[in-house]
């Protein structure tokens, strides 16, 4: 199970841009590395990002070997409507890890 | 199938010395290729697009990469896409990134592998279908001390 | 992406510019370790964290981009986890909140009077490990001994090092402080000399620091992961063509106190950030 770290507020005023960074456990493993024997040592990576709100796609990212071991990835929403962020990452064998955050919308 | 290449990063990685710089590395060309196969011939204006890259960096591995469209992020107009490609890295994709009004913002922030001193592109996609770059340039420095050589 | 990189090229010019530094060290090592109280060579002492470019200290500064904390809050889910369930979890004994270690990492390595040793904070949780849970060790640079070592030294993250080296923690104290001035390798350089006569120039593509431990373990950028303090040790070693130790060597552990002395008023930085 990978380790993410998640930066949101929990809290919001309905049409304010929030700010939310993402950090995930993973090697991003280029597949042009060699081990000390010379072996080459296979690509390993997350292909995907995806954060849903209230179920809709707010912001989605396919991630390629250049992107840096332990991803980060900070972005924006605007708050609507109370409810869930859903953080989905997805790794080239479609392995899932998946974060929630409850966001509170009021004025 | 053994090529020279291979035997010769392969040979490198035992005796703890490399003849090649990268067992692959991509040309501006291969970069031109990437974005005509992502975006055909479809015209790319330069402008609203900020790319910000450190002039310089300590290390290739992890390099802070923040992008910025000028958009306002409504229903009737916004950012729908930004793809960045790389000039000199071992392949020119780096990450494609989609947003929504919803996104709010079109100002985006991630840490980027690169592999020499190069320029990077980023190519924004509007709702209306007009495409838009804007670019940087990084000088990557060789740190003193590498562990790849034990 | 580094590994084949790295090598070649680098190989050669690296070992001229350490000729170089050889070639300006002309005099020898001037720290010796006697019964009297120790002097530090530095007059003013400076964390690693000084010596990095400003994006890197950003990226320290920030828990919510530095890759470090991805380890510490691994550290946590460990320290509450007992292994079996007859046994003790870290957090029996001593508390769940995440803070309960705190200082802690500033104060070691320190002596143990129970196996007559020293020991650094991998080294303690090992032994508790072994004596109060009844586990065979965590081997040193396991993703498990690398999470609780952070959990642990990132409680004591702003506090100022100070460690004790009187009493029986002396001898230990002055084996790690013969070390430090000590030339050795095929370059025949001291850690001395890197890191106390060339403090600020230039090493190829890095500027040279004093060498402090306040940030370990911490992610290196050059290695993509967190990574010991003996890791980085085995590295210095390497670098001037000398033989490194294991990880966790009594040797290192020593060397770990002379430094973390030299090092006593700069605040712990765990899990540092360095190139």
């Amino acid at each position: 199970m990978l380790k993410a770290r998640i930066s949101a507020p929990a809290r919001a005023r309905p049409g304010e841009i929030i700010s939310i960074k993402t950090l995930i456990s993973h090697p991003m493993e280029t597949g042009n590395r060699r081990n000390s024997l010379g072996a080459r040592i296979p690509r390993n990576i997350l292909t995907e990002f995806v954060c849903l709100y209230n179920g809709r796609q707010a912001f989605r990212a396919e991630l390629h070997p250049a992107i840096a071991a332990n991803p980060f990835l900070a972005f924006h929403l605007r708050a609507d409507a109370s409810g869930t962020l859903e953080f989905r990452w997805t790794d080239q064998d479609g392995e899932v890890t998946t974060e929630t955050r409850d966001l509170v919308v009021e004025p | 199938m053994i090529t020279r290449r291979d035997w010769l990063t392969g040979a490198a990685a035992i005796t703890g010395y490399s003849l090649l710089p990268m067992p692959l590395s991509a040309t501006p060309a291969d970069m031109q290729k990437a974005m005509r196969q992502a975006f055909g011939d479809s015209p790319i204006s330069t402008g609203r697009v900020a790319l910000t890259l450190p002039a310089l960096a300590e290390n290739g591995n992890s390099v802070r990469l923040s992008v910025a469209v000028d958009s306002p992020m409504t229903e009737k107009d916004h950012v729908e896409f930004i793809q960045l490609f790389a000039e000199a890295n071992p392949l020119p994709d780096i990450a494609r990134f989609e947003l929504v009004a919803l996104s709010g913002r079109a100002e985006i922030e991630t840490r980027i592998r690169l592999a020499a001193e190069q320029r990077v592109v980023a190519v924004a996609g509007m709702n209306d279908g007009s495409l838009w770059s804007g670019s940087a340039s990084i000088v990557v420095t060789i740190a003193a001390c590498l562990e790849g050589l034990i | 992406m580094s590994s084949n990189r790295s090598c070649g090229i680098t190989a050669h010019s690296l070992m001229l510019a350490l000729l170089a530094v050889a070639a300006a060290c002309e005099m020898p090592g001037t720290g010796v370790a006697s019964e009297s109280e120790p002097t530090r060579t530095l007059t003013q002492a400076l964390s690693g964290y000084e010596f990095q470019a400003e994006d890197t200290q950003a990226l320290q500064d920030d828990p919510f981009a530095n890759p470090g904390m991805l380890w510490v809050d691994q550290g946590q889910e460990l320290w509450r986890d007992a292994g079996s369930a007859d046994e003790p979890s870290c957090s029996s004994c001593h508390g769940e909140s995440g803070d309960s270690m705190r200082g802690v990492a500033a104060r070691y390595p320190a002596y143990d009077a129970e196996t007559q040793s020293l020991l650094n904070i991998e080294g303690r949780i090992n032994h508790c490990r072994e004596k109060h849970q009844q586990q065979s060790p965590y081997a040193y640079e396991s993703a498990e001994l690398l999470a609780l070592s952070a959990f642990v030294a990132h409680q004591s993250r702003g506090m100022p090092i100070d460690v004790f080296i009187d009493g029986p923690a002396r001898t230990f104290f002055d084996s790690g402080q013969s070390y430090f001035y000590e030339r050795r390798g095929q370059m025949n350089l001291a850690c001395h000399h890197c890191h106390e006569r060339n403090v600020g120039r230039m090493l190829r593509g890095d500027r040279l620091s004093q060498g402090q431990p306040t940030g370990y373990p911490a992610y290196r950028l050059e290695w993509q992961t967190l990574g010991s303090l003996h890791r980085r040790l085995r590295f210095c070693n390497v670098g001037v063509r000398a033989e490194p130790f294991s990880a966790g060597a009594p040797e290192y552990v020593n060397l770990e106190l002379f430094l973390t002395w030299r090092a006593r008023g700069l605040k712990v930085d765990a899990p540092a950030v360095r190139r």
